[in-house]
């Protein structure tokens, strides 16, 4: 009787144990996600001047040529090294930012090119069924994650559409757990006049990016956290 | 003909990009369209017609008429933009996809860059439209992005 009432209370006992340490994590874990975005969309100390390795998402048509009138106007010294990410299906965009770079190459001869191009796998394509894009959404995270643990980038650069999402989760994951702190700029797309698109509402409602900016004054008004900055191109 | 040889080009570039318009396409071959273009003083219809499958007669303008032709692809449409009196452009096709882009072109409308229609308004937007009226575009600019992410992650500005 006595032992079945011993064994009784040290199951109880590291039952207990147990969920203590299950609570603390995730109390510690609660405190160091709302610490994390407390401190995204605070601005460093002036004075940097190391250059800052940098992540390039890349949105296929009208969001690449965005992006890379952004690039254009970006100090490369101080973004460097890049890593250029696109969809695996979009084939025009890499080589885009492949000549943007000769461009660039060419500028400053002599220096060496400090450029990566990845591909990144899509979650789902248009028109794809529902079952099957369960197995390739995991297919896609596992792949974003990989190449976020090769790149592990201290600047994100994006401006959607999806492709972008899970590489600025993965980065905020990291942020939670120390792996890396990153900062991350999403440019809602000048097509986006009176709505945010679906990646832009995500990343400015979970306070995931760190600056966001619209190319129109509405946009601004209806969401303050957002910088108006007139039209990119 | 003789007068035409000294007349200047005006061409009229239609262009859908990667996707396809038959709709338009159709709306701009369509007999009224292209009498009113050629009333305007236009000389030359060119259409990049991209993944469409409705392909319209071409015409050399032997006959007097507007000279009209097509292509599906090419790498850059800058040059046929620049050489172009007029173009005709998309903003989305309803038929497609959702339609946030018309968002863009009624922006672009209300600050009179440009003209808005649908292939089925076409011909009444080249009858009514007033090209002196619109306003140059601004060209784009991304340095106040720079600026922003350059003071956010501390650089000194230039």
């Amino acid at each position: 009787m006595e032992e079945h009432h011993c064994c009784m209370y040290s199951k109880m006992a590291s039952k207990c144990s147990i969920s203590l340490i299950v609570i603390s994590l995730t109390i510690v874990l609660m405190a160091r996600v709302l610490y994390v975005i407390y401190r995204c969309g605070k601005p460093f100390p002036k004075g940097a001047s190391q250059s800052l390795s940098t992540l390039i998402v890349l949105g296929s048509g009208g969001h690449t040529a965005e992006m890379l009138s952004l690039l254009s106007v970006l100090r490369k010294d101080r973004f460097a090294p890049r890593f250029y990410i696109a969809a695996a299906t979009d084939n025009m965009s890499l080589q885009k930012a492949r000549s943007f770079e000769d461009s660039v190459a060419d500028k400053n001869a002599g220096k060496e090119a400090s450029s990566q191009f990845m591909q990144i796998y899509r979650s789902r394509e248009v028109g794809q069924s529902y079952v099957t894009s369960v197995w390739t959404t995991i297919v896609a995270i596992a792949h974003a994650l990989w190449l976020m643990i090769r790149i592990r980038p201290q600047v994100i650069l994006c401006n959607g559409p999806g492709t972008c999402i899970p590489l600025c989760v993965i980065a905020f994951l990291f942020k939670v757990l120390g792996i890396r702190w990153s900062s991350i700029f999403y440019v809602e797309s000048v097509a986006r006049v009176k709505k945010l698109s679906l990646s832009g509402l995500l990343l400015y409602k979970l306070r995931i990016a760190d600056q966001f900016f619209v190319q129109w004054p509405q946009l601004q008004k209806k969401y303050p956290r957002a910088h108006y900055v007139g039209c990119l191109m | 003909m003789e007068a035409r040889v000294g007349d200047a080009k005006r061409l009229v570039f239609v262009t859908v990009g990667t996707t396809s318009f038959d709709a338009l396409v159709k709306a701009v071959v369509s007999q009224n369209v292209k009498s009113e273009l050629q009333k305007r003083g236009y000389t030359h219809l060119l259409i990049q017609m991209g993944r469409g499958i409705f392909f319209p007669t071409k015409c050399d303008g032997a006959d007097g008429s507007l000279v009209v032709d097509h292509f599906t692809f090419s790498s850059s449409i800058a040059d046929y933009i620049r050489s172009a009196s007029l173009v005709i452009s998309h903003a989305v096709n309803e038929d497609l996809m959702d339609n946030h882009q018309c968002e863009l072109a009624e922006e672009l409308q209300e600050r009179k860059h440009l003209y808005c229609a649908r292939p089925h308004t076409l011909h009444q937007a080249v009858t009514n439209m007033e090209l002196e009226s619109l306003v140059r575009y601004p060209p784009g600019d991304g340095t106040p992005v720079a600026r922003i992410i350059d003071r956010f992650l501390g650089f000194p500005d230039d």
